[in-house]
């Protein structure tokens, strides 16, 4: 016992010895926890009670699906958005309405890892509308309306493995891009050894386009590549604005062990790609239309049932000779994120093995391409010449660079995983100017109003990956930390520590007043377009047809009508069509059924929202609202009496007249 | 030296309870003495009769407009039948009769304001202690407000 606990202690020891001087030798003097006095950290981060913080922060929940809203910089938690996870709290993915939303060609799923939450944007700007967030398990692309914070629609991705490179748009809003992070055989369903990968295996990217007054995607082609792992995106800004990057790792094409076969090239690439010039040979008839099935859910008007589209054919533009929209930049080593500049000039890459941070020039990028620098052609995409297209290599960055945001001023934010640090470096002469620690083992960071042309960079938010001793121990277990730091001057300081939700991946941040005025506080009861809407309370009733029983339900503070209902039957399907005649802003209220093999439904003000029902025991059952809606609150209930399959108790309901 | 201040800071901070306890609860931490003291502000007679909110002046009342009507009674069985029972209490007050209880100006207030009306009138201060609930704000606009009262007004006439 004794031995062991000593052992492991070595062990740590040895290991933070290690660490230590790993990062001494890597990056010549150590990072450190630089902290304000607290008291002036504490005040930087107060929003005293009724006030609000000055941004919103979107902080994707990674393995729990969602995404999470907070306040910043108080770190206030402010909701959890139910994006690809079914969530019990608000009946998102049991209701009627949204089940559909969870439906894809693989059927209903219930969960998915949600990691690139990136706001619309208009000229380059975040400008608040809706914010795209991907699934990396099944791939898909949710739009969340920042309206109403609720998830609106959602795309699923053919021909693709691991959708990770996403969900960036691009300028304008004109696209939000995919991609294969596990290449897989392209065409559908193909069954084939998995050692015919190089063969059989391809990469898609893909290109959704957005509707500039709704939001909505289409998914308009797909570039199929070769069979590497395109990990993450970004799109280019300014002059760069018709382009996208996505970084590749695997160029060795292996199908086991990557940790070890995929990291023997000392350079992998970033895939640069004119997405105008590929649009175009797309319209002018380039690609060809391969079948597919994929899933688009959405609803179609204001509310009502989300609508399961499905589609079977998608666009394919297989890189040619001379097409020029698509190249690749060779770029050490493994590079995981893929970053540009708000000048859109500096494309920087995170090389998880590097030793540097490369950075490629944009224009120089064009003038190779113009002067054909290339080392050669893989699958008729042309390599460019590293020394053609790098115009600097950040010097001691610390161990495994990651991400890169950047504060307008001239200088770039890495993340280092290793060496768990943020190392802020010069764009002028490439060279570390401030390092400071992360708790622990950073993963993606942002900076306030980041990969836009104007950060209004005040702040940067680290998303760590283990918490260990930073809060008071849950168990074995523990959320994921985030760090705030206050990147105003000229070094970077440490002001706020507090767990997440799920595993935040990349997060953004956005001024809140770009959002806040537009955010509604009702759903009208004028513009209820649900087929099973309630639009007058007497309209109350119930109607049975065969099996199916629907129920047609008001609710108000505090009643429901009807809150008696007997001639419910076992075996019958029971729909419950709760409508909130509330036109007060927040007064919510839910319903819950005894038995119900389902989860409630929260229902906002003016809104209807549909739970189903499969009664298998005869008995009396209570309902009641689920949201203290009113000091009458307890009395908010109903009783729904279910007989036997073949009784012949009639059908009625009522409210009152006890 | 960092200690130091930190000591500096509790001590202030230890003289000031004094002088914040004696601010007991209210909103500013100025001392009470130097504020003014609150008072209910006055009803105008207006108000006394008909009610706090945007209507503050005597409206216009003629024949009773079908059109009207028509509009009144669809905004008042969407927003506003859940509520109410024209004979007999339910979760506010019957409005078969509230046109002789109260007049048109009275009645379009307790529509476009009802918090303001509960807190600050008397009236409604007395409605909210029987009913025990806060009648809420259903997204009205003025000119449908004025529907509603001259829905209620035929009402009124036709069932009596
Ligand atoms: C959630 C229930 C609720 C809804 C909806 C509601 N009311 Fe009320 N109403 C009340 C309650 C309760 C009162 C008593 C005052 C209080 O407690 O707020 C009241 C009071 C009133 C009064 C004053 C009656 C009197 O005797 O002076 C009028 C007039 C009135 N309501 C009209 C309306 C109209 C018109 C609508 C629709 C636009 C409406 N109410 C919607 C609950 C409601
Ligand atoms: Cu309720």
């Amino acid at each position: 016992m004794d031995n062991k606990k000593s052992n492991t202690l070595r062990g740590l020891l040895f290991g933070a010895g290690f660490i230590a001087i790993a990062a001494f030798i890597f990056t010549g003097c150590p990072s450190q926890q630089r902290m304000l006095d607290t008291g002036d950290a504490a005040q930087k981060v107060y929003v005293a009670p009724g006030e609000h913080d000055e941004y919103y922060g979107f902080f994707s929940g990674g393995y729990s699906g969602q995404l999470s809203v907070w306040g910043l910089p108080s770190a206030r938690f402010l909701k959890v958005i139910p994006v690809f996870s079914q969530d019990p709290e608000t009946g998102y993915g049991y209701s009627e309405e949204t089940k559909p939303l969870l439906k894809t060609s693989y059927g209903f799923i219930p969960w998915d890892d949600s990691h690139h939450p990136h706001i619309s944007q208009t000229n380059g700007d975040a400008d608040g509308r809706w914010i795209y967030i991907n699934a990396n398990n099944t791939p898909r692309i949710a739009r969340i309306d920042l309206q109403t914070f609720e998830t609106k629609e959602i795309l699923e991705l053919p021909n693709t493995g691991g959708n990770h490179a996403s969900s960036f748009v691009t300028s304008n809003s004109e696209y939000v891009i995919g991609a294969t992070r596990f290449s897989i055989p392209y065409e559908m369903d193909l069954d084939v050894p998995i050692d015919s990968y190089s063969d059989e295996f391809r990469g898609a990217l893909s290109f959704i386009q957005l509707d500039p007054e709704t939001g909505m995607m289409e998914m308009d082609f797909q570039i199929l590549v070769p069979p590497y792992n395109y990990d993450l995106g970004r799109a280019g800004k300014g002059p760069s604005a018709d382009w996208v990057f996505f970084t590749t790792y695997n160029t060795e094409e292996a199908h086991t062990l990557l940790e070890v076969n995929a990291s023997r090239n000392d350079k992998d690439y970033v895939a640069a790609v004119n997405w105008k010039r590929a649009a175009e040979l797309v319209r002018n008839g380039a690609g060809e239309t391969m079948s597919a099935e994929y899933y688009h859910n959405y609803y179609e008007g204001n509310q009502g049932i989300a609508i399961n589209d499905v589609k079977n054919q998608v666009t394919v533009l297989t890189p040619e000779d001379g097409q020029d929209f698509i190249y690749f930049l060779p770029t050490p080593k493994s590079p995981h994120g893929v970053d540009l500049d708000p000048t859109g000039e500096f494309i920087v890459a995170g090389g998880k093995l590097a030793t540097v941070i490369p950075v490629h020039s944009f224009s120089r990028m064009l003038d190779a391409i113009e002067n054909r620098r290339f080392e050669g052609h893989v699958e008729n995409i042309p390599i460019l010449d590293y020394d053609a297209t790098i115009i600097g290599e950040v010097e001691n960055p610390g161990l495994g660079p990651l991400h890169t945001e950047f504060d307008g001023r001239g200088y770039a934010y890495t993340s280092v995983y290793i060496s768990s640090e943020i190392v802020k470096w010069s764009l002028e002469t490439f060279e570390v100017v401030d390092r400071i620690d992360a708790y622990y083992s950073i993963g993606h960071l942002m900076i306030t109003g980041g990969d836009t042309k104007n950060p209004d960079a005040r702040y940067l938010v680290g998303l760590t990956k283990t918490a260990k001793d930073r809060y008071l121990p849950t168990g074995p277990k523990q959320n994921h930390p985030a760090q705030l730091y206050d990147i105003s001057g000229d070094r970077m300081q440490l002001l706020l520590d507090f767990p997440t939700i799920g595993e935040p991946h990349y997060a953004q941040a956005i001024r809140a007043d770009k959002v806040a005025p537009n955010v509604k506080q009702i759903y009208e009861m004028e513009e209820n377009d649900h087929p099973h809407a309630l639009r007058r309370v007497a309209d109350n009733r119930i109607e049975r047809d065969g099996d199916v029983v629907r129920v047609y339900m008001s609710s108000t503070r505090s009643h429901f009508r009807p809150d008696n209902i007997e001639g419910v039957r076992v075996g019958d399907t029971v729909y419950i069509h709760l409508t909130n005649l509330e036109q007060e802003w927040d007064v919510v209220h839910g319903i819950a059924i005894k038995g119900a093999n389902n989860s409630e439904i929260l229902v906002a003000p003016g809104q209807t929202k549909t739970i189903k029902w499969e009664p298998t025991r005869t008995g009396i059952y209570p309902f009641y609202c689920t949201a203290f809606c009113s000091a009458l609150h307890q009395e908010m209930q109903g009783y729904i009496r279910v007989s036997a399959a073949d009784s012949d108790v009639p059908l009625t309901w009522s409210t009152g007249g006890n | 030296m960092n200690t130091y201040k930190h000591l500096l800071k509790s001590i202030t901070l230890l003289l000031l309870i004094p002088v914040l306890y004696s601010c007991g609860g209210e909103e500013s931490s100025e001392p009470r003495s130097t504020q003014p003291p609150v008072e209910e502000p006055a009803l105008t007679e207006f108000e006394l009769e008909h009610g706090i909110g945007p209507v503050t002046e005597p409206i216009e009342i003629g024949d009773i407009d079908p059109d009207l009507v028509t509009k009144g009674r669809n905004i008042y069985e969407m927003k506003c039948e859940m509520c109410h029972n024209y004979q007999g209490r339910m979760v506010g007050p019957e409005l078969g009769n509230v046109m002789e209880r109260r007049s048109p100006e009275f009645v379009m207030n307790f529509i476009l304001n009802p918090s303001g009306m509960v807190r600050e009138h008397p009236v409604g201060q007395e409605l909210l202690r029987e009913y025990m609930t806060a009648m809420p704000f259903q997204n009205v606009q003025k000119d449908e407000a004025r529907a509603i009262v001259e829905y209620l007004r035929y009402y009124y006439e036709e069932n009596n």
